[in-house]
């Protein structure tokens, strides 16, 4: 059993120790608590979401697609769908970048076909950012959503 | 409480949907104005006959009632699909056909 991790889920409500933890080289990123990616979660930037996911270095790729609404008319219920002809994908990262918290999910797949669809939260008008590994390297691609009615309570 | 959830599977297609607030812990509720606690599912895995072709970590942004589908390759007629899930608050569910 994996006493350090236990000691964290235990004590570290806090995700500053988790990210201290991380930053001390205790924990690696992707690797800390595969269970649920606390610092990620709790990332208020996108790209702390990103680093805290081990894709601070995604490169845009055309061969993913996001799949949104131009235009939301409800922020709280966003679908999403996630389309990409990369092979070998291992996981699928989705954010909303203006959210308070942009990271919305985090995928680990196998034998993944090419489509992933779920419903998400938008407190306003932003980008929906898809992060996908694939073959050992990470791909991004995002899509502009427009929101009239936000979905992030607050 | 156990959190309830629908499945479908075929054609190499999983589709889920859950019944599930979906509290981010960022509302305020209407009525008191205080916040509304965080309540979200927080991890889902969906097994075919018995390899993991989706583990999911969900934040509170994932919509009321979280809906997932997704396609897997090489699923036949007949395989188990079982779908397990489980809360911030230690709520658990789960759920299993066959693939059409």
């Amino acid at each position: 059993m994996n006493t350090t991790r236990r000691l964290l889920l235990k004590s570290a409500a806090s995700a500053g120790l988790i990210a201290t933890a991380v930053a001390a080289g205790l924990l690696k990123p992707g690797q800390a608590l595969a269970d649920w990616n606390s610092a990620g979660f709790s990332a208020t930037k996108p790209a702390d979401a990103l680093a805290a996911i081990g894709a601070g270095g995604a490169t845009p790729s055309p061969d993913i697609v996001v799949k949104t609404p131009d235009i939301a008319e409800n922020g709280a219920v966003v679908p999403v769908e996630v389309v990409t002809t990369l092979v070998n994908v291992e996981s699928i990262a989705i954010l909303g970048e203006k959210n308070a918290y942009p990271l919305v999910a985090l995928y680990t797949l196998s034998d993944f076909d090419g489509s992933l669809s779920t419903r998400i939260k938008l407190g306003q008008t932003a980008n929906v950012r898809a992060v996908v590994k694939a073959g050992g390297k990470i791909y991004t691609a995002t899509k502009e959503v427009k929101v009239t009615v936000g979905g992030c309570g607050g | 409480m156990a959190i309830a959830m629908r499945i479908r599977a075929g054609n190499g297609d999983i589709r889920i949907l859950m019944t599930h607030p979906s509290e981010n812990g960022l509302r305020k509720d209407a009525k008191s104005g205080q916040l509304v606690p965080a309540h979200f599912v927080k991890n889902m895995t969906v097994v075919v006959n018995g390899k993991t072709v989706l583990y999911g970590q969900l934040g509170g942004g994932i919509s009321k009632d979280p809906y997932h589908a997704f396609k897997v390759r090489g699923m036949k007629t007949g395989d188990k699909v079982t779908v397990t899930a489980e809360d911030n608050t230690g709520d658990k569910g789960s759920i299993e056909t066959s693939a059409s």
